[in-house]
This record gives C-alpha cells, sequence and structure tokens, in this order.
C-alpha cells in the first residue's frame, strides 16, 4: 500500500525525440500521490514535452507511464484521468465561464444537478460567481487563469498538470495565484504536476523538485535539498546563484573537514561529507548570502572557519540586502547581506573597501560534476 | 477618421455617387410609370406585376437559384477542405495549392469562360446546367477558401488539445468546438459564393446550353428585346438579395467586439 502512494505516478525510461532532437532522454521517476511536483528547466530542457506525454498529447518513443498502478502509455488524452492547465489557458472563446467549467462534466455525462452543484462549488473555490456567465474574452488574465484551473480539476483528475500556468501573469498576480494554487491544493488534495522554468514558482509551491537540463534529470529533491545540497554545477547555478570553487584535496583534518589546493586562491576548509581522498579533484559551490562581510576581523566562531581578506569591486544595494562582488587573489567572489540593523546609523561598506569575509567549511557543498558552461545561468556579472 | 482638409470627404461623396446614383436611379425608375423612363409619369407597381408572372423570368431564375444554391453548399465543403489543407500542411505542394487557389481571383472571367468551354467541348460533355454549375463551383472555391483562411488564421488550436485533455472525441470536438467557431468563416463564404454564382454573367455566357439560361444571361437577352422598365425591377430585386447577403457575410467576417 505504501509503495503504491509512493509511485502513484512513475515514468519509466521514458525517451523523445523530435527528428534528431532527443528532447527526453531515458527519463525515470516517480511522484507520490498528493503531492506538488516541480519540473524545472531552462526552455528546451523537456521539461514540457514530459508534461505532454503525460496528457497524452505527445507519445514518447520508449519506456511506460503508470498511473496508480495502471500503464496508462498507449491511451488517448480522452481516456486518462488526467487534467492539464495550459499555458495560455486555452479556454473555449464562445463559452461563458460556466459552460468552459460544465464542458469536461458534460462529456462525462454526469447528472445535470451533480454538475449544477459542482460548477457551483468550483465558482465559490476560483472566487467568480459574479463572473460566471462571461465570455473568457471578457475577464483577466488572473481569473482566465482561474477558470481553466477550475475547468480541469472539476473532473476530479488523479494528477493535475500544470504547464507554465502563471508565466502570463504580471509579477504581482503571479504571486497572488501561487498562494491561490497553494490553497486550492490544500483544499482539494490532488497530485499536481507542475512544469516552470521559474525557480522562484517552484521553489515556493513543490513538495518536490526535479531540476531537467537537456533531456536528461539532473536532481529530484525537496526545494531545500535542491537549494542546499545540489549535485551538479547546472543545479547550483539554475536555483539560485553560487560561487564556483575548483581544487584538490590536499589534507584531510579531521573524519569530516577536508582542507583544499586551489589555483588562484587561498586554501580553504570544506565539510567532506562525501569522504574523498587526499588529491582528489574537487568542485565547490558556496551560496552567496553563506559568506559574511565585515569591516573588521571577524569573531571565529569554529576553529576552521575560513577567513580572507578581499577587496570590494562592485556593490548593488537593493533595500533588505545588499550584492557585493568582492575580489579575493584571482577569484571575484559575490557575496550578498542580509540587512537586519538600521543602515542610516552605520558605516555601511563602500565600492574599493578592504573587507574581511568568512564562511565556516560546512556551508560550502561539493558537487559530484561541474561544467564551466554552467556558470552562464548566474546573474552575477563574471569577470 | 477625421477629415482635416475635406478633400478626402468631397472624394468619398464623389464616389459613392457615381457607384450609387445609377442604382438610384434604377430603383426610382422601376416604380415609374413610363415605359422608357425618360420622365416621371406616375408611381406603378405595374412592372414589378409583370415580372412575377413572366414564366420565363421565373424559369430562369429557378436555374439560377438551383445552381447558387448547390455552387454554394459544393464550394462550401471543398473550399473548407482546400483551407484546412492549406492551413495545417505547410509543404511546398501546399504553399502552390494556396498560389493557385488565389491567383484564381484575379484570372479573367473571360479567359475562364474560354478555357472551361474548350474543356467541356474536348470531354464531351454537354452544355447545360451541369456545365454551369462546375464552372461555378470552380471559382467560388476560391473564395470560400480565403474566406475560411482567415478565419483559422486566427484559430487557437491549442482549445483542441484543451478538448482532448477534457475527454472530448473527434465528434464533439467537431460539434462543440470546431463547427461553432469556424462555421461564421464558413457560411461567410458560402453567401460571397452564392452572390458571385447569381449573378455572373461572363462565364456563365460562354458555359451556358439551350434551356438552361440563368437569369443574368435572359436579362441580357431582355436588354435587347424586352421592357427595359421589367429590367429595371428585377434588377432592384437582384440589388436588395445581395445587399442582404453581403451584409450578412460581412456580419459574419468581422472579428467579434472583445472587452
Amino acid at each position: 500500500m505504501l509503495k503504491e502512494m509512493n509511485d502513484f505516478l512513475v515514468f519509466e525510461n521514458i525517451s523523445k525525440q523530435f527528428g534528431s532532437n532527443k528532447v527526453v532522454n531515458q527519463v525515470s521517476f516517480s511522484i507520490s500521490k498528493g503531492e506538488v511536483f516541480s519540473l524545472i528547466g531552462p526552455s528546451g530542457c523537456g521539461k514540457t514535452t514530459l508534461l505532454r506525454i503525460c496528457a497524452g498529447l505527445e507519445e514518447p518513443d520508449t519506456g511506460r507511464l503508470i498511473l496508480n498502478g495502471v500503464d496508462i502509455t498507449a491511451l488517448p488524452p480522452n481516456q486518462r484521468k488526467v487534467n492539464t492547465v495550459f499555458q495560455n489557458y486555452a479556454l473555449f472563446p464562445h463559452m461563458t465561464v460556466i459552460e468552459n467549467i460544465a464542458f469536461g462534466p458534460k462529456i462525462a455525462k454526469w447528472d445535470k444537478k451533480k454538475i449544477v452543484s459542482e460548477v457551483d462549488f468550483f465558482l465559490d473555490l476560483i472566487q467568480l460567481q459574479e463572473h460566471k456567465n462571461k465570455y473568457p474574452s471578457q475577464l483577466s488574465g488572473g481569473q482566465r487563469q482561474r477558470v481553466a484551473i477550475a475547468r480541469a480539476l472539476i473532473n476530479r483528475p488523479l494528477i493535475l498538470l500544470l504547464d507554465e500556468p502563471l508565466a502570463a501573469l504580471d509579477l504581482k498576480l503571479r504571486q497572488r495565484m501561487l498562494v491561490e494554487l497553494d490553497n486550492i491544493h490544500d483544499k482539494i488534495g490532488t497530485t499536481f504536476l507542475f512544469v516552470t522554468h521559474d525557480q522562484g514558482e517552484a521553489m515556493s509551491i513543490s513538495d518536490k523538485i526535479a531540476v531537467m537540463n537537456k533531456g536528461n534529470i539532473e536532481q529530484i529533491g525537496t526545494p531545500i535539498e535542491i537549494y542546499e545540497a545540489p549535485k551538479t554545477s547546472f543545479v547550483a547555478a539554475f536555483i539560485g546563484d553560487t560561487n564556483f570553487f575548483e581544487g584538490t584535496v590536499c589534507e584531510l583534518i579531521n573524519n569530516e573537514i577536508s582542507r583544499i589546493h586551489l589555483d588562484g586562491f587561498p586554501e580553504i576548509t570544506v565539510y567532506n561529507d562525501k569522504s574523498l581522498r587526499s588529491g582528489t579533484k574537487v568542485y565547490l559551490s558556496v551560496r552567496p548570502e553563506k559568506i559574511n562581510i565585515t569591516r573588521a576581523y571577524p569573531a571565529q566562531d569554529k576553529p576552521l572557519t575560513n577567513i580572507l581578506k578581499g577587496k570590494v569591486e562592485d556593490v548593488i544595494y537593493l533595500g533588505s540586502q545588499t550584492k557585493f562582488w568582492i575580489r579575493v587573489a584571482d577569484y571575484r567572489l559575490a557575496i550578498n547581506k542580509q540587512h537586519t540593523s538600521f543602515l542610516l546609523d552605520e558605516q555601511p561598506i563602500k565600492w574599493q573597501d578592504d573587507v574581511w569575509i568568512s564562511w565556516n567549511p560546512e556551508h560550502g557543498y561539493l558537487l559530484d560534476t561541474y561544467a564551466e558552461t554552467d556558470e552562464n545561468l548566474l546573474t552575477l556579472p563574471s569577470e | 477618421m477625421k477629415c482635416r482638409n475635406g478633400f478626402s470627404k468631397y472624394i468619398t461623396i464623389a464616389v459613392l455617387i457615381f457607384f450609387y446614383l445609377p442604382m438610384v436611379i434604377m430603383t426610382i425608375n422601376s416604380f415609374n410609370n413610363s415605359r422608357y423612363g425618360v420622365e416621371w409619369s406616375g408611381f406603378t407597381l405595374a412592372w414589378y406585376k409583370q415580372l412575377i408572372t413572366d414564366p420565363k423570368i421565373l424559369y430562369t431564375l429557378m436555374n439560377s437559384l438551383i445552381i447558387g444554391i448547390s455552387a454554394m453548399v459544393t464550394s462550401m465543403v471543398i473550399g473548407t477542405l482546400a483551407a484546412f489543407a492549406i492551413h495545417h500542411y505547410k509543404s511546398r505542394i501546399q504553399i502552390f495549392h494556396q498560389a493557385l487557389i488565389f491567383t484564381q481571383l484575379g484570372v479573367p472571367d473571360i479567359l475562364m469562360g474560354m478555357s472551361l468551354l474548350l474543356f467541356f467541348i474536348a470531354i464531351h460533355l454537354r452544355l447545360g446546367l451541369i456545365t454551369i454549375y462546375i464552372a461555378h463551383v470552380t471559382f467560388c472555391i476560391s473564395y470560400v477558401s480565403m474566406v475560411v483562411l482567415g478565419r483559422l488564421q486566427n484559430f487557437d488550436f491549442k482549445i483542441i488539445e484543451a478538448a482532448k485533455d477534457l475527454g472530448a472525441d473527434w465528434y464533439v470536438i467537431t460539434r462543440r468546438i470546431f463547427l461553432p467557431l469556424i462555421s461564421p468563416g464558413i457560411i461567410a463564404g458560402g453567401l460571397l459564393a452564392f452572390t458571385l454564382s447569381i449573378d455572373d454573367f461572363v462565364i456563365t455566357f460562354f458555359v451556358t446550353g439551350p434551356g438552361s439560361s440563368t437569369l443574368p444571361i435572359y436579362i441580357y437577352s431582355m436588354m435587347k428585346h424586352g421592357s427595359p422598365a421589367v429590367l429595371n425591377a428585377l434588377s432592384v430585386l437582384f440589388l436588395v438579395v445581395t445587399f442582404t447577403l453581403v451584409y450578412c457575410s460581412q456580419r459574419l467576417i468581422a472579428p467579434k467586439k472583445t472587452r
């Protein structure tokens, strides 16, 4: 029973090729019942294709798709207990809100009374009772979005697929809709498969995230796992910003902490959870907000803290935080400082200041793989 | 639109007068009690009475309607299918197909009439209603597919996927999504085709056979040895029908007002 819950929807060795372009490459993963699962990646990574395969709008070249223990790979879209919220809503322009929402139930030949009461329930849920007789062209973007969600959810799908559902909305509305989506999920409890290229959306709504790149899944995990412990440089750079270091293990200080030698940078300590031996080449990611920046030599709370001297090369003040770019030897490090004090009373760190930066060994994370091109994903200006 | 110096306004008025004054005069004359309409000699409906009691007119009108309706229906079907093919497949053949359909709009009627006549003679088809029907279908297809194509270009095919996703099969998609959204284009194209068919003279003149005169052909012969006043009445009726149909088809083609 437990197994069934964990493997509610299983993608098994799914591949898809368009011409000579391998869009999805032998992908396998599973989604648990009731969770919000996000597929995230840059455009062209294959996430939308996976979603369309799940909806039945695209047929995989290889592999199987198992929903609730049943192989649905060969089922046409109109026979799957799966519904989709399309990117640009795809509402029927010649039907009113009510008719749009009742479209699925009418085809399924529900009892008339049941249709009326269910449509009513969903109109309440999406708060569009007063607009129920309007046509899609008379609604705002956010309202259309909500109709699209209700139209899909009323069929009580086992899985609700959301294809970049917020991409067409402006920023403020997007955040509101995100909260609303979350509320709807809490009320209905349907499993959500959410496709987006926006890491912020995925992080805030998901129970689990799969990061995709070039038709492969690079990592699956909770938002915190993905952010704090990225397996690859792609994941580290795509989800948030980071600093990459390339070096070799030169000394195992104790069971947990090793010293690393770098070219063009002082030696640093790192939490070696992968028990790498001396001489192993390593790639390290340190998130900008994990690094402290101070004018005075920092108080050392742990014996092996990395403390380095640097010079401020760029400053961007953003109100709640400031982004610094600090020159240390051959490296240019990005640092985010969150402001918790009243800055007017202080002497803030300025351009060209000499500063001390510090971070604890466990604040860096050792990557499994590294590709230099992934640095292009960072929002920081490079050298 | 604002006319800054009135010039374009006067030109517009002049053009409209040029277009429609003859029709106005014709309309007035159709109620004129004078046979040749040189001067006003009292109001009468006599010409209309004569018109609806003339068996020859009713017979040719019948021919025109038979051909007009059948050519309209046929070209609606074929033209719609052609528009779908052109819209859906972007192959080289379809580009060629599109070019062929649209150049037909520009081919002179006299050329089409002649070539169709030669064709019918070559395949030994007896000239009559059937040849007129075929000829009319050939030029009506172009108009229907042009109008339907315009409709298709504004059609969001994502909603077909949405319908499938919501459980619709092809029958439901066609009946509840496609037809309601595309049919205004098909009907507008059909009405256009009907008006073109019902008053086509040149092409029909070439491919008509004995006993299969259409109304425009008959009008032409009346010009030579008939009563011009009856002709006026007939033309007025013709005008009314044509204007109504064109108006309807314009209403259908025009995009729906949003917001």
